[in-house]
């Protein structure tokens, strides 16, 4: 085992131990099930409204009403959710003193880094993973396109590691978890907001480069099904530029 | 096998430790002693390559601290002053996980954690969670962890802190048997457990270096004045008046009850020879004859309070204030 995989095994382990981690998850998932539960179930109005006004039995689309506003929404419980899951990372370190501990072994600081995030994203992975009951159980009784259903994934997938990224920058400024958390909530809270101000700028180059930077627009188009290799870019670019941040405060905060 | 030169430390625009410079053979035990605030904890986070040095250079087994960190803190086990122990593992989980960290192989964890444990009384919490462990077998998990590795250097940041009378003296005793194969580096506020274990004690003061020397060196070369305690079996009544006759003597203290008589003479002169065969002579019985130094307490104090202690190292008597 390298140190790097030491680390990642000790968060996982220290994780499992943790209450924190626990009400992370179920708060996530009941929220997910609710979400999804209400957009079935405003789906079924709609059908039958549309039953009633054309006399025939319409078909539902699974993708566009519930799936659609499923993925939206999940992308603001991440973004309550995910800066509670990092906020640990290296501000408990700090408070304990351990850091000392793993700044003073014979390993870079990338390893440490790395080893942080790839916890807190193996523990993100199993969050989603169980929430892909809901599209399971949803194909046992209605046929719907899995295409978009996968895209969207990956686009939780993607924005949810930087959202973790950008968490754990904010757990490396500060010892104190509270201000942590709430430092990575106001970052992606404000990024969010740039990608609306960019749509009202609408289609000048500065509206655009603003919108470009914000993450909402590109996991828009993965949660519609389209894949496009500038949107991949701008997530790793941006997990990888948070990850160097992080490295670079970890490096001089002693 | 460490060599810091002028090192000094700037936190802001204080200054933690200034120009700070002494070296420590291989297989050598140096203490660090100083008050609170001294700034030991400041030069071991630079030695560790913690945190670096604002000005000079540091360098272990030829290693620069801040060129080759890797080098230098593959080759040091470290104590910090607080223990770094994580709460919710057990404490063979968090000595594997250290050995891990530090690069160890399976089989060598295998055969170094038994034998580690063993050596700070580990054996019966080994399996419980640190976070319910008392302040002393957490100190002794921060040991543990700091020889874990079996690094050739290790630096330990006041070592018997929290520990019971009993642990003081099997860990010192651990230090001790270190000596010779490894090079340590530990720091401590308690001066017989320096005097126990240590070939020299560096004393530190508002960041700078007041003297390093041996334990012995060091209160010799303090004694403000010769002093002689003397037992004489049947001293004359006038015992001490003749004794002050003697040129050279400056004060005779007699008990009241005819036990020891301290005699303290001039700066610089002594006079055991002639105080000897003054009262052989008379046939007074000479039972006893010793001179007295401080002890490293009284160094210590007298180091550390007054800033022109010894500064030069001038290896003569401080300055002080006159006595009667
Ligand atoms: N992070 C820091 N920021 C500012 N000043 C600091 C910092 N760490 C230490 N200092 C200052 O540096 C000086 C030396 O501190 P240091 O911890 O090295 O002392 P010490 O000799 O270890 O004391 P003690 O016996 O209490 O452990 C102190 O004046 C302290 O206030
Ligand atoms: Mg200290």
């Amino acid at each position: 085992m390298t140190p790097a995989q030491a680390i990642v095994a000790k968060e996982l382990r220290s994780a499992y131990f943790s209450p924190i981690i626990y009400v992370v998850c179920a708060v996530f998932l009941v929220i997910f099930g609710v979400l999804s539960y209400i957009a079935v179930v405003n789906a079924g109005t709609q059908a039958i409204r549309l039953m009633q006004i054309q006399g025939l039995a319409a078909k539902i689309n699974l993708n566009d009403l519930v799936f659609r506003p499923t993925f939206y929404s999940t992308a603001i419980i991440l973004l309550l959710v995910l800066p509670i899951l990092t906020m640990r990372s290296f501000a408990e370190e700090h408070k304990l003193k351990t850091f000392e501990l793993l700044m003073t072994s014979p390993i870079g600081i990338n390893h440490i880094v790395a080893g942080k995030f790839v916890a807190v994203f193996v523990i993100y992975l199993g969050m989603l993973a169980l929430t892909g009951v809901v599209p399971v159980v949803l194909a046992m009784f209605n046929s719907f396109d899995w295409a978009p259903v996968f895209t969207g994934y990956l686009g939780l997938l993607l924005m949810g590691a930087l959202f973790l990224a950008v968490g754990l920058l904010a757990s490396a400024v500060t010892e104190n978890q509270i201000i942590a958390a709430f430092l990575s909530f106001g970052i992606l809270l404000s990024v969010w907001l740039m990608g609306a101000l960019g749509s009202i700028l609408g289609d000048t180059p500065v509206g655009n480069t603003i919108a470009y930077l914000s993450f909402i627009e590109h996991y828009d188009r993965l949660v519609r099904g389209l894949v496009d290799t500038k949107d991949l870019v701008y997530y790793a670019s941006g997990i990888l530029f948070m990850l160097f941040l992080t490295h670079r405060v970890v490096e001089s905060d002693r | 096998m460490i060599d810091v030169q002028h090192i000094t430390k700037r936190y802001g625009d204080r200054t933690a430790i200034e120009r700070v410079t002494f070296s420590v053979n291989k297989g050598e035990v140096l203490a660090f002693l100083g008050p609170n605030g001294a700034g030991k904890t400041t030069t071991m986070r630079i030695l560790t390559c913690f945190m670096p040095a604002t000005e000079g250079t540091a360098t272990v087994d030829g290693f620069d601290c801040s060129e080759q960190p890797q080098e230098v803190k593959a080759r040091i086990g470290y104590l910090p002053e607080t223990p770094p122990v994580y709460q919710e593992l057990t404490v063979s989980e968090y000595l594997t996980f250290v050995g891990r960290l530090k690069g160890m192989k399976s089989a060598a964890l295998r055969e170094r954690m038994p034998l580690v444990i063993e050596q700070v009384s580990l054996g019966d919490v080994r399996h419980r969670l640190i976070a319910n462990l008392s302040r002393g077998y957490r100190q002794r998990v921060g040991l543990a962890q700091a020889l874990l590795h079996d690094p050739p250097v290790l630096i330990l940041d006041e070592p018997t802190v929290g520990l019971d009378p009993k642990q003081i003296i099997e860990i010192l005793e651990l230090i001790k048997s270190l000596a010779g194969s490894h090079t340590v580096i530990l720091s401590t506020h308690i001066l017989p457990e320096a005097t126990a274990v240590c070939q020299r004690v560096v004393i530190i003061n508002e960041g700078r270096i007041v003297a390093v020397d041996t334990p012995e060196h060091l209160s010799a070369r303090l004694r403000r004045s010769e002093k002689i305690s003397l037992t004489v079996k049947t001293p004359p009544h006038n015992f001490a008046d003749r004794l002050r006759g003697i040129p050279g003597i400056v004060s005779v203290f007699a008990p009241a009850d005819g036990g020891v008589y301290l005699v303290e003479c001039a700066l610089g002169r002594d006079l055991r020879d002639e105080l000897a065969r003054f009262i052989v002579t008379n046939g007074w019985g000479l039972l006893e004859l010793k001179t007295i130094s401080m002890t490293l307490e009284d160094v210590f104090l007298r180091l550390t309070q007054h800033e022109d202690g010894m500064g030069e190292r001038s290896g003569g008597e401080t300055p002080q204030e006159a006595r009667a």
